[in-house]
């Protein structure tokens, strides 16, 4: 199974080939490297920008407004803060035109912690994403997943930020990306550029298909009737972890995969609090304003005599970074011991 | 009749600017001017909440306008504007009435739908790229645009203006930087309007290098800063720049020296500034001279517009407001 670099990568070869995206571009995301996770190696509109992240927002809407189909990538999300009001302008900008002006425009950024980044590579986003109105986002938890809305986003008419968990670009994925070949060892020959010179190489792409999760549809990834837990990116697979040990104590968790956080599949996270009555958010975003918070808001607001005890967030502490050092980094976002307690605690809650 | 020659030109490498071309910027120049005069004292009537504009930009602007290619996609020119160039607009042929409509903030507003400031101009239509407030940010836009019509091919060239206190940001860089890359240096003619002003801050105690044109040779990008108040070397200077652009496909970069007549916005007053330099004093002055109007046939025009603008700002002025229930339309193209 290809893990979440060669999904990425996979999409957006089929981008250029099928969805009309004509540039690939940021801090090393052309040749000799193709990104400092490997996610734009082999592809034919790459090109290697200034070291500009307002730069590179910029350039992103340029071309989307001369009719041009960029995919941006922002080498890690720490380094998106500085382009905020771009960022803003570009969510903005089919609005405050009346919608004159769109920009079918990608940014890619990977985010979170999980690769001992130390303070400057370990932030997550997805909590400021969602302060921006006119952006669509995303956050795949899997390989599969990460394909589907890749080649969603690359179909957009307006920008979407696809935020790439950073932990889990090397984690292979349980389900087979359509196209992909059944050896894995065959798949990174064709497509993993070669250590070294890279000159002469070139990928050897599958025939992909087209593979499109749509955007604003969440994923229960696994059913249950005590309690909800709602998820995305790397906290996901914990949460699934956690549901699977917790069902030997009897302990039934439904998982969902939220998958886009804006739009967000409310549906799905209304009928699944309807069914068990408890609901747990998990993301590793600062929880001071923190999108889950606003999810439990919701979930307070629409359904409360639904529910059979306090939504609870289990989310990032409120500390200025994540320090080196192994235990500051665990202590400072949700590890599988802190979302296990948190789903035991909710579930053993009684009115 | 003595023939009008451009000023401070080898004339025999550039041709006069031809009577019916000076009578038509003129004209344009007058309508601008009466066209914000008409924007303020709707601000101060309270048909509006906030002014900002460019009187004293006109000679600049007109040219800048009348030399563009005009049209949509990357085949024709791409405008990166900022706030003072309804002149520009005018010249690109937009009717008034519409910035009447965005002060008034109407439904009918064909740039914002009632949503943005006067002179916050956007029309894909005319490749104009939407005016924003916070200011410098279209120079970073700028270059993307550029690159596609590097790509594209044929002579589009993206123009992107902005003002002399913005260059302080750190946008303005980026596009010196991204225009000029040797990898791909792009056709972008770079435009900063320098009125000296940054809303109250005088830009002698900001700005360390002698001209901002200056900043331009360090990336080898041709540069030049001229008499913006002057229309005839402006549209003569434009025209070089952009013919260089659009066959060389490479950045060029022109500061031109204007005026700021009403001052920032009516933030400051939006009062005539009486020591400043006015273009259309100078123009008119020179066309007189030179035999080209009369000073009745340019009374004539000045109350032509003043008529033609008081009457549009009548029929704006019954026209609807957008209603509450709009703030969700466009969020998103999928709801046209």
């Amino acid at each position: 199974m290809a893990n979440m670099a060669q999904a990425i990568r996979m999409a957006l070869h089929y981008a250029e080939e099928n969805l009309g995206v004509t540039d690939i571009f940021g801090e090393d995301v052309g040749a000799p490297l193709g990104g400092v996770f490997t996610a734009t190696q082999g592809l034919k509109t790459t090109w290697n920008a200034p070291l500009d992240e307002r730069g590179i927002i910029g350039a992103a809407m340029g071309i989307a407004m001369a009719g041009g189909r960029p995919v941006a990538e922002i080498q890690f999300a720490d380094y998106i803060f500085n382009t905020i009001d771009l960022l803003k302008l570009a969510g903005n900008t089919c609005w405050s035109t009346n919608g004159d002006w769109n920009l079918p425009m990608v940014v890619r950024t990977p985010v979170g912690s999980g690769i001992r980044g130390s303070i400057y590579h370990s932030h997550s986003f997805d909590a400021g994403a969602t302060r921006i109105p006119g952006w669509k986002i995303v956050m795949p938890s899997n390989p599969l997943d990460a394909y589907g809305l890749l080649i969603s986003a690359c179909q957009e008419l307006d920008p979407v930020m696809y935020l790439e968990p950073k932990a889990l670009l090397r984690v292979k994925g349980d389900e087979r990306i359509p196209g992909e070949p059944e050896d894995d060892r065959a798949l990174s020959k064709m497509i993993d550029a070669p250590l070294g010179d890279r000159s002469a190489w070139k990928a050897q792409w599958p025939q992909l298909e087209a593979y499109a999760v749509p955007i604003g549809k969440g994923k229960i990834v696994r059913e249950g009737r005590g309690l909800t837990v709602v998820s995305y990116g790397r906290t996901l697979p914990l949460c699934v972890k956690a549901a699977q040990a917790l069902a030997e104590e009897g302990v039934d968790a439904e998982v969902i995969d939220l998958r886009s956080l804006w739009p967000y599949d409310w549906e799905m996270i209304k009928a699944s609090v309807q069914k068990t009555g408890r609901a747990l958010f998990v993301n590793e975003d600062t929880e001071v304003t923190n999108f889950g918070e606003h999810l439990m808001r919701r979930t307070v607001e629409e359904l409360f005599y639904h529910l059979l005890a306090a939504p609870k967030l289990v989310a990032g502490k409120h500390v200025p970074g994540i320090g080196l050092a192994d235990a500051l980094e665990m202590a400072s976002v949700p590890q599988l011991a802190d979302i296990t307690q948190a789903m035991r605690t909710l579930a053993a809650e009684q009115p | 009749m003595s023939r009008p020659r451009l000023i401070n030109r080898d004339e025999a490498s550039s041709p006069p600017i031809e009577r019916e071309l000076l009578v038509r910027m003129h004209d344009l120049m007058i309508k601008a001017r009466v066209l914000e005069e008409r924007l303020i004292q709707m601000y101060k009537q309270g048909h509006g909440y906030f002014w900002i504009g460019g009187p004293g930009e006109e000679a600049f602007n007109v040219s800048l306008g009348l030399l563009m290619k005009k049209g949509q996609g990357p085949a024709f020119d791409y405008l990166h504007a900022h706030y003072r160039q309804s002149a520009t607009l005018l010249a690109l042929g937009e009717e008034p009435i519409g910035a009447l409509r965005q002060m008034k903030n109407t439904a009918s507003d064909p740039y914002s739908g009632g949503r943005n400031f006067a002179g916050h101009f956007s029309a894909k239509r005319l490749n104009v790229a939407p005016v924003t407030s916070p200011i410098e940010v279209q120079y970073a836009i700028a270059p993307g645009t550029a690159m596609v019509q590097k790509r594209h091919g044929g002579d589009g060239i993206t123009i992107v203006t902005g003002g002399d206190a913005g260059t302080a940001e750190g946008d303005f860089a980026s596009c010196l930087v991204w225009s000029s890359r040797p990898a791909n240096p792009l056709p972008i003619l770079i435009i900063v309007t320098n009125n000296k002003w940054g809303i109250s801050t005088c830009s002698d105690g900001q700005h360390g290098e002698t001209r901002i044109s200056d900043r331009a040779k360090a990336f080898n990008i041709k540069s030049k800063t001229i008499d913006g108040n002057d229309a005839l070397t402006c549209y003569a200077e434009l025209k070089e720049a952009m013919e260089y652009v659009r066959t060389e496909r490479k950045p060029y970069f022109i500061e031109a020296m204007v005026s700021r007549l009403y001052g920032h916005s009516s933030a400051s007053g939006a009062n005539y500034v009486t020591e400043e330099v006015d273009c259309i004093k100078q123009f008119e002055a020179r066309l007189e001279k030179d035999g080209v109007l009369t000073r009745q046939q340019m009374d004539d025009v000045r109350a032509k517009y003043t008529e033609e603008i008081a009457a549009a700002a009548r029929t704006v002025r019954d026209e609807p407001q957008p209603s509450g229930d709009s703030i969700y339309n466009h969020i998103y193209a999928e709801k046209r």
